[in-house]
């Protein structure tokens, strides 16, 4: 039942000093935890376990207290973003056209959720607000390739592109 | 003291300035339902059970964290606030698992209690209910969350209280959950199962591990000879599962229901209570004249062990090596009183009845065991054993008063039976040690220095010429802040007493659960503590070294404590753990 990420954890010392830093600076502060998990998205690019306990060690804040607020809030993330950052449409014209059922099938053909990276760094998985491309709903991104009019039928073509 | 004059629902009322509006309404007579809330523990206004109106106020307000003041009006029973406080309920309702008949919390359930009180007769929302899987995989904890209300109390208990913070609340919205870090199972991180947070459980979210079929099974096996022990702390909350004022101590009955139900033989732990302070006691003197490592943590709670070997792990070189005392009773059992009966070692099968939901952990730990066997077999709490009682149809109340069996004598020490409170094995040690060191036998035995409910408790006694300077603590987050002193040399201690528990055994994790309105009148702590003094005031000897059960046993087995024998059967070590 464990959320931990699948992707092996690649930080490198220089990012743990930047990281400690950040710490140092905001210790003992009233409120520091949501600067700092702030912080250390941007140096890692998102909050795996391994920064969460380095966050909680210097901070001196449980684990669970971390992650909570870390799954509270949308903008941090559990995981990296992958070499192709696959985003879905969830804006209304889309949801409406269908976007549910393209996500559903990218979850099954990629076998990660929202949010989720697979194991091989590759693809990752994000739903998006209204990305202003009403027009051509449904609409998927990848990266900055924009695919518009889709139906379920198109998914495995557009992701097979990526795959080599 | 500053008092404040307010009218609730036009009664004038005058109260101590700082008081809420919650506990202002039951000082007149009036009651507030509340779900969240809980007396020292929970006071975040987050369920809005306690709904009142406050007059000239714009919205409804929280009166468990709503302070009074001077010339406020205060109305509870409005056509406004009722359907306020039954809507909250319903919508709780509709979110919540409703299995009640077969819910371990039937009958003593805050929210049941509430519905029926609040005249829910249907449940207005049917709409999507979470589903979550249960985590089980604690030897001591269960947690349920289709039946968590969110109300936290848990999570303050676990976080605030105790320091653990093993669990806190995740997500957002309807996906918002009380869980371990990354959806880990408690029995995955440093969750020390102290079962605090399922004494302040409303509901019934959160349980301890039921093992009560495994004993069951035990019993009817004719090839078993099964054994029961009981912890001083059990005999004093038991009674209540059967109806009888909290404070009532069932010593008798205890021993009169446990025979009933089959068990072979049945033991008080307070003999190995008894046997731990023969064992300690020593070596403290060891440690002390010897130059050894001071100062020396009790090690009964294993709570407190699996919290310190997570959070404190250069220390456990400071704890006393001696096993908890079931755990002794267990190697005794399985060594001694097995040669002395003839019977295999291997058929005997040792039940610990503890207030305790910890010691379900701690038996099943590796070293404590011998020969391959383990010291003890199978761990029920209090509650557990009542719901044997109950299932097997003894009349409790009705039952004799009993004495426990030979060959370790009928009845042990005041020394042995104090261990169930908060400052007891520091007393029962001192009452030791301090007639060792003055080669005599002081009539002096209460050390009230050490007990009560202060959290941190600090005292000295002077014996032999040498003064041993001694601390107790209670309760997780007072065990830190006592630890961190002495790791930063603010404080120079000999001997510390730590148990896991606020207010030590008596309200440990496996104890009769006692509702929030109760907790509000009084202290439940206290109320058990007293039953355990009582106890002590009345035995005849209220020594471990006068115990002539003990005097034996050290004769025709163990030779002298910390002997080798003794450290074979009766010390353990322990392991330095992540900490999270």
């Amino acid at each position: 039942m464990s959320k931990e990420s699948v992707i092996p954890f690649k930080g490198t010392a220089e990012q743990e000093k930047q990281l400690m830093a950040v710490i140092e600076e905001h210790k003992g502060e009233d409120g520091a935890l949501i600067p700092v998990l702030h912080k250390a998205q941007g140096i890692y690019g998102y909050l795996p376990i391994e920064v969460q306990k380095m966050i909680a060690e210097g901070l001196g804040v449980s684990l669970a207290e971390v992650y909570g607020v870390v799954t509270f809030y949308t903008q941090f993330s559990l995981n990296p973003t992958g070499e192709y950052k696959v985003a879905v449409c969830l804006g209304t014209a889309c949801y409406v056209k269908g976007s549910g059922d393209i996500i559903d099938k990218i979850k099954e053909i990629l076998k990660i959720d929202v949010g989720g990276c697979t194991p091989d760094g590759k693809f990752s998985l994000e739903a998006t607000r209204c990305i202003g491309a009403c027009g051509l709903a449904p609409v998927l991104t990848v990266n900055d390739d924009v695919y518009g009019r889709l139906v379920v039928d198109d998914v495995e073509g557009i992701l097979k592109k990526y795959m080599d | 003291m500053e008092m404040v004059n307010l009218k609730i629902n036009g009664q004038e009322i005058s109260v101590p300035a700082g008081t809420t509006v919650l506990e202002a309404a039951r000082s007149a007579g009036i009651e507030i339902p509340t779900l969240c809330y809980l007396k020292d523990v929970s006071q975040t206004g987050s369920c809005r059970m306690c709904l009142v109106e406050i007059k000239g106020g714009r919205a409804l307000q929280a009166a468990c964290v709503y302070p009074v003041s001077e010339g406020l009006e205060v109305l509870t029973n409005t056509p406004k606030v009722r359907e306020a406080r039954k809507v909250t309920l319903e919508l709780l309702l509709s979110n919540h698992d409703r299995k009640c008949l077969t819910c371990v919390r039937n009958r003593n359930c805050e929210l049941q209690t509430l519905a029926d009180e609040l005249g829910v007769t249907d449940i207005a929302f049917e709409g999507v209910r979470n589903e979550y899987a249960i985590d089980e995989l604690s030897p001591s904890i269960v947690r349920d969350n289709n039946k968590c209300i969110l109300c936290r109390r848990c999570v303050n208990m676990c976080k605030n209280i105790q320091t653990v913070g093993a669990i806190d609340t995740m997500e957002r919205g309807f996906k918002t959950q009380v869980t371990c870090a990354f959806e880990k199972s408690l029995g995955e991180v440093s969750c020390v199962n102290c079962g605090q947070c399922i004494a302040v459980c409303p509901v019934g979210a959160l349980r301890e591990k039921d093992v009560t079929d495994d004993v069951w099974a035990a019993i009817a096996n004719p090839d078993m000879h099964v054994v029961v022990q009981t912890a001083p702390a059990v005999r004093a909350a038991l009674g209540e599962e059967f109806g009888l004022p909290i404070g009532t101590a069932v010593t008798g009955k205890m021993a009169a229901a446990l025979r009933r139900l089959g068990f072979d033989k049945v033991f008080d732990t307070d003999f190995a209570a008894d046997l731990t302070i023969m064992e300690e006691g020593t070596e403290l003197l060891e440690r002390i004249q010897n130059g050894g490592k001071l100062p020396m943590i009790t090690s009964c709670s294993p709570g407190w062990i699996k919290f310190c070997e997570h959070n404190f792990p250069d220390m456990l070189d400071n704890l006393s090596s001696c096993k908890s005392p079931h755990e002794m009773y267990g190697a005794i059992i399985k060594s001694y009183y097995a040669e002395k009966m003839g019977i295999d070692p291997k058929s005997i099968y040792v039940v610990s009845i503890m207030p305790c939901t910890a010691k379900k952990f701690e038996a099943q730990r590796d070293e404590l065991s011998v020969n391959g066997l383990q010291d003890v077999d199978t761990v029920l709490t209090t509650r557990e054993l009542a719901r044997m009682i109950k299932e097997a149809g003894i009349r409790f109340t009705q039952l004799p008063d009993e004495n426990f069996d030979d060959p370790f004598g009928d009845q042990a020490t005041g020394a042995g039976v104090i261990f169930g409170a908060t400052g007891g094995v520091m007393e029962a040690a001192i009452r030791t040690v301090a007639d060792i060191l003055d080669n005599t036998s002081h009539s002096e035995i209460e050390y009230e220095a050490v007990r009560g409910l202060e959290g941190i408790k600090i005292a000295s006694v002077t014996a032999g010429g040498k003064t041993i300077r001694a601390a107790v603590a209670h309760g997780l987050g007072n065990a830190r802040e006592l630890i961190n002193k002495v790791r930063n040399g603010e404080i120079e201690l000999d001997f510390i007493e730590i148990m896991a528990c606020p207010g030590g055994c008596v309200n440990g994790g496996g104890q009769p659960i006692v509702p929030a309105k109760v907790r509000m009148d009084m202290d439940i702590r206290t109320e058990r503590a007293k039953a355990i003094y009582n106890e002590d005031k009345a035995l005849p000897l209220r020594k471990s070294h006068d115990n002539p059960y003990i005097k034996k046993l050290y004769e025709e087995y163990l030779g002298k404590p910390c002997g080798h024998k003794s450290h074979e059967l009766l010390h353990t070590h322990y392991i330095a753990r992540d900490k999270h």
